[in-house]
């Protein structure tokens, strides 16, 4: 049986999308798309701290664990890399049968580094982890959003996802 | 969601200037194409220019263009000139809002409300124009799909 489904990385705060104004944008940079390393931590840890406001060092370390190496079936781990240094990270797997749905590719963490973005890299990482659920024979791919946060809904909207046919609900739980 | 007259054509409208952003053209072509009267037209033209969407152009062949960015206005940002899409909370303007069953309705209604912005304000007119672009390509492709194999001619 698949293990179960990690959380969402913390909640985001609500992130309004910023002007389009990208220094980066006029000069792209050489980003390659890798599998992340154990010496890629750090930055991806900063890169989530920055948009979350929580280092969350275990948290990290676990879907490393998890989600990197070798013999890691349908689970990916991918930063974007430019010249040894790390400007975004995506991690996604491949997700049999939830709910009764056939397997298909989850997208569960996305984040650029804020001054890199608007530049392609989000584009670039959602690309390549997509050819990796190709790969592994899926052809949905799927994610949750806050719907607060327009700026990621708007991303992945402007990657051609529309609404699925499910409605996410949560409860509170009597204490 | 059902999208009053005037915010439909004012979508049709500015969809149609974003699919050829560097084309000005008259209301009476739009007018035209979605079955309106140009004065009509006229009218909701005017309140995309007041808000800095379109800009009229004068001289021969006048008209409209576009002036705002596509890939960051999006679709909320030109409904809400004309409506608001979902009313804030407790302000239905029911007399029974206040009651258990309204309280508890209202807060059913505001979901849906939630959903519905979020959705709205997540969609650029770029993204708009890739969506008309992809259902385009399927209805090309499911043509090409039913055509049979000797009408190209090349097949005996
Ligand atoms: C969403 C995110 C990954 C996008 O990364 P990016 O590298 O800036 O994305 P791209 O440059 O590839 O942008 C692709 C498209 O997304 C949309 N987009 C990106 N930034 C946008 C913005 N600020 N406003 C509106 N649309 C935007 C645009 O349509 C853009 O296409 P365009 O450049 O042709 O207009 C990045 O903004 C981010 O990391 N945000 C925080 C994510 C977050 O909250 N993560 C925690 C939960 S997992």
């Amino acid at each position: 049986m698949r293990e179960a489904v990690p959380p969402t990385p913390a909640r985001p705060r609500q992130e309004k999308p910023p002007p389009r104004r990208s220094p980066v944008r006029q000069a792209p940079e050489v980003v390659a798309v890798r599998p992340a390393r154990r010496g890629d931590l750090d930055r991806v840890i900063a890169i989530d701290a920055a948009v979350t406001g929580l280092p969350k060092r275990s948290y990290w370390l676990s879907i490393y664990r998890r989600y990197s190496g070798a013999g890691r079936v349908g689970r990916y781990f991918l930063v974007a890399d430019s010249g040894g240094e790390v400007r975004g990270f995506i991690i996604g797997d491949v997700r049999d049968w939830e709910f009764g749905s056939p397997p298909c590719g989850w997208v569960f963490a996305i984040d650029v580094e804020p001054r890199f973005r608007v530049a392609g890299i989000g584009t670039r990482l959602l690309t390549a982890i997509c050819a990796n659920f190709r790969r592994a024979g899926v052809f949905k791919v799927r994610t949750i959003l806050a719907h607060d946060n327009t700026l990621i809904l708007s991303f992945f909207r402007s990657q051609g996802m529309m609404a699925a046919p499910f409605i996410p609900l949560e409860m509170d739980l009597e204490v | 969601m059902k999208l009053q007259k005037n915010t439909s054509l004012a979508l049709y409208s500015v969809l149609e200037f974003a699919a050829d952003p560097t084309r000005h053209f008259p209301a009476t072509e739009i007018a035209a194409k979605y079955g309106v009267s140009a004065h009509h037209l006229a009218k909701v033209l005017a309140a995309l220019a007041r808000a800095g969407i379109l800009e009229s152009v004068r001289g021969v062949g006048g008209g409209y263009r576009l002036v705002c960015n596509l890939r960051r206005l999006t679709l909320i940002d030109v409904i809400q000139i004309f409506e608001d899409p979902g009313l804030p909370d407790g302000e239905r303007g029911d007399s029974g809002e206040s009651t258990p069953v309204g309280r508890a309705l209202g807060v059913v209604l505001s979901e849906i409300d939630q959903m519905t912005k979020a959705t709205l304000a997540s969609i650029t007119l770029a993204t708009m124009l890739r969506l008309m672009a992809r259902q385009q390509k399927a209805g090309q492709d499911r043509v090409s799909r039913r055509r049979p194999r000797h009408a190209s001619g090349r097949n005996p």
